[in-house]
């Protein structure tokens, strides 16, 4: 027995539980995501101007202290309408992409779980949803439903849903083969249990950084939408619609036009950032 | 002359996850002249590896060679520029990696690979390196020396990998060659082969090699020298002979008492209480994957027709090699795959096949601890919680009370009560498998199916483990199937052992009856084929051990034939392949299933 | 092995072939979705009983739905879609026009990208983690996270407003001489390419690194190997699955970011085509496209996965 706790005493290599440590890009990244979501939620609150309203004769005005961002192809003042616009780029994202993890996540872990009959229907059906090109199926949706702001979300939900199942099964897949899973099952655990005791705390890290990415994605597939037209209607707009809206000021490099598409590639380069700087394996360690 | 390898005052450092530099290799000197073999030997986070790289001039990546010089035959190797380095490596130090079948690139045929070094050094023509390449081939005793070349590296079997690294070190006739752990992944019975080969292929060249290992048995055989690292630093270097009869430092004592099998079982052969029912009896279990037949066989059988059973408080040992189907038995009897034929009862009742229909307290009594300590605690939960679990779930125990119960039953396992507020990751190897214990132990019951417990642990950590589970099972009377690839440790703690051989059950009877002769030929295979911590063993050994052999089986007509026809060394060709193997019962009290009848077993392995 | 590897590719492409019906339904449906009816739709306010009941009759809107799709997909596979809703032109014909342009832009887009991105996506393997690598990461993670939309509108103020290299949105009718070839498809070309670079190039590197990780090319290390063999002849003939899967994806992306790239340079494309067709809702023109696109995407997919097949010497040997 001497051996024994010698050697207990010996191997112990108590490591202390510290906070993740986010690199100079990630620090970056997550600065620029928190000012767009603070601009989202304040927006109208603190823009200077009616977004609405005709207030510049210039048409495609140039910045100046009246009008920080220039003004648009109708007069209008385009820092407003960016602020303004922030809650639909921002917002219709993020719903649609909660909607998406909700509804693949917990099929995607009901299906790991499940194994057998449950997960194979489950896998053929996404897998033969994931075959539509995602802009094809959103043109087609829109083109059926027409397009409101209820049928965007829906669609870009409905999009991503194949894509999040994906990738959330094939983490508790992982997690679900290793033995601590077993443990649990063998001790007769409902599947409730080992979803949410066992499975989900072991995959929040990776399932995070893809609830990222496809925000960015949203974002993206939204603004792609809105500029040719097909997204948000007037008279509301967001960033997507004020490019398109706007473009006639292209060949004079009129900053209405820019602005906007500045906002969106900071937007979408700071999510990037933020989630490629993220710890690889932060779920273990975070959880308590 | 001046030794080839001169390491002096070697310091190597590591960066861990934070960042900081820690260091693994301490203030290390050693000297390998030429023409002898020494060994490394040591356990994990010892520095042995880091230690045979750095002589190559090579670091894995965060691994940073912080002092020290090594000089080998005459030049500075740590001094070197990286492209002077290059032309050293694989010209004059040869490496031959532990990691056999990834160390092969699956793009390229591996002959190709063999000769690499000698084309990159232009050291000789292809055709010359391919011929030479063959003829080493053929002295390792590789079957078909002529044309596994041209294979991939998925295509040849793990001791042929392992052969095959050596030929592609040994080609440029190197001064010097590392061996790091190379029969480490193998299975015993093919270890003993390879070792073979090596041994004679290093003696006729009088090769300079270093030989790492974990193994104090393993090194016995191959080395002149031995080395003894712990933490980076060394703890003796002397002639294998002394290290082993006169240890003088404490940490190769514990290392030698260790590799030593020491009988801890709590009873001494079966006992006979027939008024009972076995806490265990299995029958003619039949699992696998795949779809199931009408006979209730499935497509991919892993285990055919396996039967036992387990007295209250007794160990019934499973050995057998990686396929043999051992893990899949602990799965079947703990209902995780359900059996498709057979049946398991659990104190003379019969359980459901699967877990998900057995009732709460059927669950309760049997419990598993798997191989991997470090897989079976869930990373993302604190040790109290991963132990209060089936306290609350199988008792109702909450609370104070529960914390209680988890403050004792962490005693039980020798660990103190505050390991309940850390984390798996903050645990060794060695408490995790602990705090796994301790987790089927919560639970309170009759048997506890131990699946290779012990073998992702170092020596000294496992003799604790090994230990501690004889010293519960005195305590509370609780059963064990205990399966474990590792001969020595089933000696160690079973009263009775089974074989099996890929799913069949080979040799069944007293931990005694196993060491008398007659055995079942595999069983023999096996014992004989565990390396024994003394010179000269592997030397000694009967040649009566068959080759690696691939036989087709010819037929299989009615009932299953025997599995190890193929690798048998006394199979009777058209009996053994064709019909179905009987059940014998040898006078040493021990069941065999083999066509030999026991005079013929005794006869056959005589010397 | 090989007749292994010859089932696995015809299952592959069986595959391919039956998530096409599955797409055509799919489409069918999605367009049959639409609240109304076409022919109201059509004629819209000026509708009259008769005339709407005429053109049901003429649509086959009277046939239940399995029937109308299996004749619309008997007519969509002997390239005949029918007509448009809009302008009453011939499908095929208003294809026809538009598919070689699309094509076109698609096949300079490649021949650009991919050579450049396999060389920019190995160099910085080679020098993971120089200066070098972190500039190239940095700048394809920017241009991966940015729409298409974006670069090209940047891409005309620079280029077309500021250096006048290209006129920045027209595209005139007619014959075009070479130069205008160029200038006309400059812009788009470069657009789509920073993402297909971007793209490519990230999951080269990510491969050829994985390679670089394993256990045999620490051992061809330890045989002498130069970095340069190292990475040619060791980590590339491994990254190759990867690297093809990955050519292949990325094109086949490239045919949803087409659709963007030519509604911004007014290019007259099938995509311009899809995207006009959508505003209108012109119901048979969006199916015709919609399955054209998907085809050549499933084509691309199942391309990618074949390309894995191939290269992996499991299945090959």
């Amino acid at each position: 027995m001497s051996v024994d706790h010698n050697n207990t005493a010996i191997e112990a290599p108590a490591q202390p539980r510290r906070r993740l440590p986010l690199s100079l890009g990630g620090m970056v990244g997550a600065t620029i995501v928190a000012f767009w979501v603070v601009v989202a939620i304040i927006g109208p609150y603190i823009a200077p101007h009616d977004a609405g309203a005709l207030l510049d004769d210039d048409l495609f005005g140039h910045m100046r202290w009246k009008f920080p961002l220039g003004s648009d192809y109708l007069g209008r003042d385009v820092l407003s309408r960016i602020l303004v616009g922030a809650r639909y780029s921002i917002g219709v994202a993020t719903v649609a992409t909660f909607l998406a993890v909700l509804m693949g996540g917990s099929l995607g872990m009901l299906a790991a779980v499940s194994r057998g009959p449950v997960d194979m229907t489950l896998s053929r059906l996404f897998d033969a949803l994931i075959s539509i090109p995602s802009k094809m199926s959103a043109l087609v949706l829109i083109a059926a439903l027409g397009s409101s702001i209820p049928v965007l979300i829906a669609t870009v939900a409905g999009i991503f849903t194949p894509g999040v199942f994906r990738i959330w099964r094939g983490l508790a897949i992982n997690v679900n083969a290793l033995d601590f899973v077993e443990v649990a099952r063998a001790r007769g655990e409902s599947t409730a249990y080992l979803i949410r005791e066992e499975i989900l705390p072991n995959i929040s890290g990776p399932v995070l950084t893809d609830f990222g990415l496809r925000f960015m994605f949203a974002v993206l597939l939204l603004s792609s939408l809105s500029f040719v037209g097909l997204g948000v209607q007037p008279p509301d707009a967001d960033w997507g619609s004020l490019v398109r809206e706007n473009i006639d000021g292209l060949a004079d490099g009129a900053p209405a036009v820019i602005m906007p598409a500045i906002a969106i590639a900071t937007l979408t380069v700071g999510v990037n950032l933020l989630v490629d700087n993220l710890p690889r394996r932060w779920s273990s360690t975070v959880e308590h | 002359m001046a030794p080839l390898v001169k390491v002096d005052r070697l310091c190597v450092t590591a960066r861990d996850e934070r960042g900081n530099n820690r260091a693994i290799v301490k203030d290390v000197s050693f000297e390998v002249q030429r023409g002898e073999v020494v060994a490394l030997i040591g356990e994990s986070g010892s520095g042995k590896t880091t230690i045979a790289l750095s002589l190559m001039g090579h670091t894995r990546s965060g691994i940073k060679i912080a002092g020290g010089s090594i000089t080998f035959d005459g030049q500075s190797l740590l001094d070197m520029r990286s492209r002077d380095l290059s032309i050293v490596r694989g010209r004059d130090i040869a490496y031959v990696p532990q990691c056999a079948a990834a160390s092969f690139n699956p793009a390229h045929p591996l002959l190709r690979q063999v000769i690499e070094s000698s084309q990159i050094h232009r050291v000789m023509s292809a055709a010359e390196a391919e011929a030479k390449a063959i003829a080493l081939f053929r002295e390792l005793a590789l079957p078909n020396p002529d044309h596994i070349g041209q294979r991939y590296s998925h295509q040849v079997s793990g001791g042929q990998i392992q052969r095959l690294l050596a030929a592609m070190a040994l080609v440029t006739d190197p001064k010097l060659v590392i061996f790091d752990e190379p029969t480490t992944a193998l299975d015993v019975t093919t270890q003993i082969e390879v070792l073979r080969v090596f041994k004679t292929a290093i003696k006729k060249r009088g090769t300079t090699a270093v030989y790492v290992s974990h193994d104090l048995a393993v090194v016995a055989q191959m080395a002149d020298r031995i080395i003894v690292l712990r933490d980076g630093i060394i703890r003796e270097v002397a002639s294998t002979g002394r290290i082993l009869t006169q240890p003088r430092n404490d940490y190769t004592k514990i290392l030698l008492a260790a590799a030593k099998p020491r009988v801890r079982a709590a009873t001494n052969g079966i006992r006979k209480e027939t008024s009972v029912p076995p806490v265990l009896k299995v029958m003619n279990v039949v699992a696998g994957h795949g779809a199931v037949d009408e006979r209730g066989i499935p497509a991919v059988p892993l285990l055919r027709d396996v039967g036992f059973s387990i007295k209250a408080g007794s160990t019934l040992g499973v050995i057998g090699e990686s396929g043999s189907g051992k893990s899949t038995l602990a799965r079947v009897i703990a209902g995780l795959l359900p059996a498709t034929r057979g049946e398991v009862l659990l104190n003379g009742t019969k359980l459901p096949r699967n877990a998900a229909h057995r009732t709460r307290d059927q669950l309760r009594r049997i419990q598993i601890v798997f191989q991997i300590a470090d897989t079976a605690l869930n990373p993302a939960r604190s040790i109290g919680r991963i132990l209060g679990r089936p306290l609350e779930f199988y008792n109702g125990l909450v609370g104070d009370k529960r914390r209680r119960c988890v403050a004792e039953l962490l005693d039980m396992v020798h660990l103190p009560a505050a390991v309940a507020d850390l984390f798996p990751s903050e645990l060794s190897g060695g408490q995790k498998q602990r705090v796994n214990l301790a987790r089927a132990l919560a639970a309170e019951p009759s048997l506890i199916l131990c699946d290779e417990v012990t073998s992702g642990l170092d020596t000294v950590v496992r003799a604790a483990i090994l230990d501690l589970l004889a010293k519960l099972q005195r305590d509370l009377g609780v059963a064990y199937l205990f399966i474990s690839h590792d001969l020595s440790t089933v000696k160690a703690v079973c009263d009775e052992v089974m074989v099996l051989y890929a799913g069949q059950r080979m040799e069944y009877g007293s931990r005694g009856a196993l060491h008398q002769r007659p055995r079942h030929p595999y069983s023999d295979l096996l014992i004989s084929s565990v390396p024994e911590l003394r010179q000269g063993w592997l030397d000694g050994i009967s040649e009566m051990m068959p080759k690696e052999t691939s036989a087709a089986i010819a037929g299989v007509a009615g009932g299953e034939t025997c599995r190890f026809f193929e690798r048998c060394a006394v199979r009777i060709q058209g009996r053994c392949d064709v019909e179905g193997i009987p059940v014998r019962l040898l006078s040493k009290g021990a069941e065999i299933r083999c066509q030999r009848t026991e005079q013929e077993l005794i006869e056959l392995f005589t010397p | 092995m090989n007749a292994l590897l010859v089932r696995l590719l015809v299952s592959r492409i069986a595959i391919a072939i039956l998530t096409l019906l599955f797409v055509s339904v799919a489409v069918f449906l999605g367009t049959e979705m639409l609240p109304g009816d076409v022919a109201q739709a059509v004629y819209g306010q000026n509708a009259t009983p008769d005339a709407v009941e005429g053109l049901r009759r003429a649509l086959h809107l009277d046939q239940p739905a399995y029937l109308r799709y299996l004749l619309w997909l008997g007519r969509l596979l002997t390239g005949d879609p029918g007509n448009s809703l809009v302008n009453n032109l011939p499908i095929a014909e208003l294809v026809a026009t538009r598919l070689p342009n699309s094509l076109m832009l698609a096949s300079v887009t490649i021949v650009v990208c991919v050579p450049m991105s396999l060389i920019l996506g190995i160099s910085s393997a080679i020098w993971q983690d120089s200066l070098y690598d972190r500039t190239v990461s940095l700048a394809t993670m920017s241009l991966v996270s940015v729409p298409e939309l974006v670069i090209a509108t940047l891409a005309v103020i620079m280029f077309a407003v500021n250096l006048r290299w290209f006129p920045a949105l027209s595209y005139s009718a007619g014959l075009l001489s070479l130069n205008q070839i160029f200038q006309l498809f400059a812009l788009p070309v470069f657009t789509l390419s920073c993402v297909l670079i971007a793209q490519i190039m990230r999951t080269t590197r990510a491969a050829v690194i994985d390679c670089l990780r394993s256990s045999y090319v620490e051992t061809a290390v330890l045989k002498g190997a130069r970095p340069m063999r190292i990475v040619l002849n060791h980590a590339v003939p491994n990254a190759i699955g990867p690297i093809a899967n990955a050519v292949a994806l990325s094109v086949s992306h490239l045919l949803g970011g087409a659709v963007i790239v030519e509604t911004i340079f007014n290019f007259p494309g099938l995509g311009r085509l899809l995207v006009d067709a959508v505003a209108t809702r012109d119901m048979p023109l969006i199916q015709a496209c919609v399955i054209i696109y998907c085809a050549a995407y499933l084509f691309l997919v199942a391309l990618a996965d074949i390309a894995g097949m191939l290269s992996n010497p499991r299945l090959r040997h």
